[in-house]
C-alpha cells in the first residue's frame, strides 16, 4: 500500500482511507473530520505553533513493511529497537507489544494465554476493518469538534491499537506500543481505543522517539479510553521524542461507576507538548489518579496538564505533577477539577511541583477548580524552586560530585511519580536524567 | 605526624571575619575536643575545613595527610578523607538514605568502603536497621539526626572526623552510644574531632587534646582536665 501525495487534501483523505479497505463509516468520518480542522481556529493558548506549517508536513509514510519476527527488520530499525530493548522487554516483562514506524504498525505480539481468554490487541485499522461495533466508540470520547488537532487527527489518522478487555479479565502484566517517527517532516497521528469491559484491568504503556532532524514533524495521537463498571486502566506514556517535535496529543477516557483510571506520564523530549490526559468521571465512586512528570530542556515548552470532570457522586481525582526545567525552556502545568452538581461527595486534590535548575527556566502553572455543589472536598497544593545549596552541599561533602548530587537531588523530586512507573522504564528515565545533568554541570 | 594542620585560619562569613587566626593540629587514632562559647566561631571552622562556598578562607593554610585542602571543592576533600557531621543535617526528600550512602560509599572506594557489609553493619551498630529504607533524615527527630549523622561518618571511615555537636539534643542511652561510636572510630585510626559546648559527652571518651575557641581564636589548649574544668566553671576560666 502507498499513498501517492502525502499533503493535506481532500483526495489524499479519500486515497488514505480507500487504501486502508475502510467502511463507508470511517471514509465519511474523515471527511467530515476534515471539514472541521478546516474550519476551526489553531488553539489560543499555551505555547507558540507560528513555526509548524501542517501544509509542509508529510501525512502518510512507511518505510518499513510489516514482519513477524524482530530478526526480519531492516537493520537500522532493528538496531534502533534493540538499543531501545524492545525484543528483551516483550521476553521478560511485557504481556504484548505493538511496534509502528511512522504511519504503520511493523511488528506486533500477544501471549497465547490472553489471546485464549479473550484478549483483543491488535492494530486499529484491522478492528475497523473486523468489528462493525468500533464504530460506536471510535472519537465518541474526543469528538473532533473539540479542538483543531483532534479533527486532523481524525481525518489522518493512520496506526494505534485497539484493545478490548473481556468481562473480568485481569491481565496482570503491561502491554506495550512503541511509536518511532523516521521520516523527516513526517506526521503521526496513531490512534488508541481501549475498552476495558466490567471488571476487567490493564495497563497499557506507549514508548516513543525519534531521530533528530531540521525540519519540523508533528505527533497528534489520539488515546480514548472506556473503563466500565468496577474496571482498572492504568495508561503510561515515556515519551522522548526530538527537539524538532510537535507533540500535541489529545488524550480521555471515561471512567464508569467504580472504575478506575490512571494516568502516568513521563514528558522528556520534543520541541512543544500539548498533553492533558482527562478522566471524566460518569459513575458513582469512579477515581482517576494523574501522574505527570516534565523535564524541559533548552528550548523546549512543555504545556501539560491534566484535567478531571466529576460528574456523578463519590468520584476521586487526584492530580500531581513534578517537572524539572534546565536551560532557556519553559513548563506550564494546567490542572483542571470541575466538579458537577450531581457529583455530591466529590474529592479532588491538585499538586504541582517545579524545579528550577537554570536563571533562564520558566514555569507556569494554572490550576482551574470548580466545583458546583457544596458537598466537595478540592485541595490544591503548588511550589516552586530552585536546588537548595545546602542540600548540595551536604551531598557533596560526603564525597558526590556536583553532578551526582544534582542528579540524586532531582531523581527525589520527581520519585513520587517515577516509583510508579514500571521499573525498566525508569531505569531508562534516570539514565536520560543523569545523561543531561551530566551535560548542565560540564 | 598531625593528619590535620590548620595554620592561622582566617574566615568571613557574609563580609564578617568569624575565625582570626586558628591553629590546630589533629592526630590519627586519637579523639580531640573542640569547645567554645556560643558564636566563638565552633561550627564556622567545621564548615569551613569541609568546604562550605558561603565561609570565605582569607588567610592560613589546612593540610590533610600533607596535601593542601583549601583549593579543592567539598567532594574531593571529603575524598581525601575528610568528613563532617553536620549539627543541623538537612532533610533531603526522595533521597534515600541507602541510595545516598551507596554513592558516598563508592566514590570512597573498595578499599575503605564495601557497601554491602558496611551498611547493615553500621546501621546495626548505630542502633538504626529501621531507618534503612528511609528518606535522607526526613522526618528524623533531633537525636535520630545526630546517630545518621555519625552512623554516615562511622560506615565511610574517613581519616579525619569532625563532628559538630554530636551529643546536642540526645538522651542519656543515645550520648553513652554515640561516645562508644567516637572510641571505636578513633580506635581504628580515625582522628576525631568532637565540637560541643558540653563536657558530659566526654564522660564516656575522654579527648586527647582540648582545643577552646574564644573570639575566632584558640585561646587555651590543654588535656581532658579541661574539658571538666569547663563543665565546673564555665568559659570564664580560659578567657584571661
Amino acid at each position: 500500500m502507498r499513498v501517492s501525495a502525502a499533503r493535506l487534501s481532500r483526495d489524499f483523505v479519500e486515497e488514505l482511507s480507500w487504501e486502508k479497505n475502510e467502511p463507508a463509516w470511517m471514509r465519511a468520518h474523515r471527511l467530515r473530520c476534515l471539514e472541521i480542522f478546516e474550519k476551526l481556529p489553531m488553539p489560543r493558548f499555551g505555547p507558540d505553533l507560528s513555526e509548524l506549517d501542517l501544509g509542509d508536513l508529510t501525512y502518510y509514510a512507511r518505510p518499513v513493511e510489516p514482519v513477524r519476527r524482530w530478526e526480519d527488520l531492516p537493520e537500522e530499525i532493528r538496531r534502533t529497537f534493540q538499543a531501545l530493548g524492545l525484543p528483551e522487554a516483550e521476553q521478560k516483562v511485557l504481556a504484548g507489544l505493538g511496534a509502528q514506524v511512522d504511519s504503520e504498525e511493523v511488528y506486533r505480539s500477544l501471549l497465547a494465554n490472553l489471546r485464549a481468554k479473550g484478549v483483543i490487541f491488535t492494530s486499529m485499522e484491522q478492528a475497523v476493518r473486523e468489528f462493525p461495533w468500533v464504530q460506536e466508540y471510535f472519537m465518541k470520547i474526543i469528538p473532533p469538534e473539540d479542538n483543531k488537532f483532534a479533527a486532523l487527527h481524525g481525518a489522518v489518522w493512520s496506526g494505534g491499537t485497539f484493545v478490548w478487555i473481556p468481562e473480568g479479565v485481569e491481565v496482570e502484566i503491561p502491554l506495550q506500543a512503541y511509536y518511532r517517527m523516521q521520516t523527516e517532516g513526517v506526521g503521526q497521528f496513531e490512534h488508541t481505543l481501549i475498552i476495558a469491559e466490567a471488571g476487567s484491568s490493564v495497563h497499557y504503556i506507549e514508548g516513543c522517539s525519534a531521530p533528530r532532524y531540521s525540519q519540523m514533524s508533528l505527533h497528534s495521537g489520539m488515546v480514548e479510553i472506556y473503563a466500565k463498571e468496577e474496571a482498572r486502566v492504568r495508561f503510561t506514556t515515556i515519551q522522548n521524542w526530538a527537539k524538532n517535535v510537535y507533540n500535541l496529543n489529545n488524550k480521555r477516557a471515561w471512567a464508569y461507576a467504580g472504575a478506575r483510571v490512571d494516568w502516568v506520564s513521563g514528558s522528556l523530549g520534543s520541541r512543544v507538548t500539548m498533553l492533558y490526559p482527562t478522566t471524566v468521571l460518569l459513575g458513582k465512586g469512579a477515581s482517576t489518579e494523574n501522574l505527570s512528570f516534565t523535564f524541559a530542556q533548552e528550548g523546549m515548552w512543555l504545556d501539560t496538564g491534566a484535567r478531571a470532570i466529576h460528574r456523578a457522586p463519590e468520584t476521586t481525582s487526584r492530580l500531581v505533577s513534578r517537572s524539572v526545567v534546565q536551560g532557556r525552556a519553559k513548563s506550564v502545568f494546567r490542572g483542571t477539577v470541575h466538579v458537577a452538581p450531581e457529583a455530591r461527595g466529590a474529592k479532588a486534590h491538585v499538586e504541582c511541583s517545579t524545579l528550577l535548575l537554570s536563571p533562564e527556566a520558566r514555569t507556569e502553572t494554572i490550576p482551574v477548580l470548580n466545583a458546583e455543589n457544596d458537598e466537595v472536598e478540592l485541595g490544591h497544593e503548588a511550589t516552586v524552586g530552585r536546588v537548595s545549596q545546602e542540600h548540595l552541599f551536604y551531598l557533596m561533602s560526603r564525597g558526590l560530585d556536583e553532578s551526582q548530587a544534582l542528579s540524586l537531588i532531582v531523581n527525589g523530586f520527581v520519585s513520587p511519580i517515577l516509583k510508579e512507573i514500571p521499573l525498566e522504564y525508569a531505569v531508562e528515565l534516570r539514565r536520560l536524567l543523569e545523561m543531561s545533568f551530566e551535560r548542565a554541570v560540564a | 605526624m598531625p593528619i590535620l594542620t590548620v595554620r592561622d585560619l582566617h574566615v568571613r562569613v557574609a563580609g564578617k571575619p568569624v575565625l582570626q587566626g586558628v591553629d590546630l593540629e589533629l592526630e590519627p587514632g586519637q579523639v580531640h575536643a573542640l569547645m567554645g562559647p556560643n558564636g566563638s566561631g565552633k561550627s564556622t571552622l567545621a564548615l569551613a575545613l569541609a568546604g562550605h562556598p558561603a565561609y570565605e578562607v582569607t588567610r592560613g593554610q589546612v593540610f590533610l595527610d600533607g596535601q593542601d585542602l583549601l583549593g579543592s571543592p567539598p567532594h574531593e576533600r571529603a575524598r581525601a578523607g575528610l568528613l563532617l557531621a553536620f549539627q543541623y543535617p538537612p532533610e533531603v526528600e526522595g533521597v534515600r538514605l541507602r541510595e545516598f550512602l551507596r554513592l558516598a560509599c563508592s566514590v570512597r572506594g573498595q578499599k575503605f568502603c564495601d557497601f554491602q557489609k558496611a551498611f547493615p553493619q553500621a546501621l546495626t551498630r548505630l542502633n538504626m536497621e529501621e531507618f534503612r529504607d528511609r528518606e535522607l533524615n526526613l522526618g528524623f527527630s533531633g537525636g535520630e539526626k545526630k546517630r545518621a549523622e555519625l552512623m554516615q561518618l562511622y560506615m565511610l571511615r574517613p581519616k579525619v572526623a569532625l563532628l559538630d555537636e554530636p551529643d546536642s539534643g540526645v538522651d542519656v542511652d543515645a550520648l553513652r552510644l554515640i561516645a562508644e561510636v567516637i572510641a571505636e572510630m578513633a580506635e581504628t585510626g580515625t582522628a576525631v574531632l568532637v565540637i560541643t559546648h558540653y563536657p558530659r559527652v566526654f564522660t564516656h571518651v575522654p579527648p586527647a587534646r582540648v582545643f577552646v575557641l574564644w573570639q575566632g581564636k584558640i585561646v587555651e589548649q590543654g588535656g581532658s582536665e579541661l574539658a571538666w574544668k569547663i563543665g565546673e566553671l564555665g568559659f570564664e576560666v580560659v578567657r584571661k
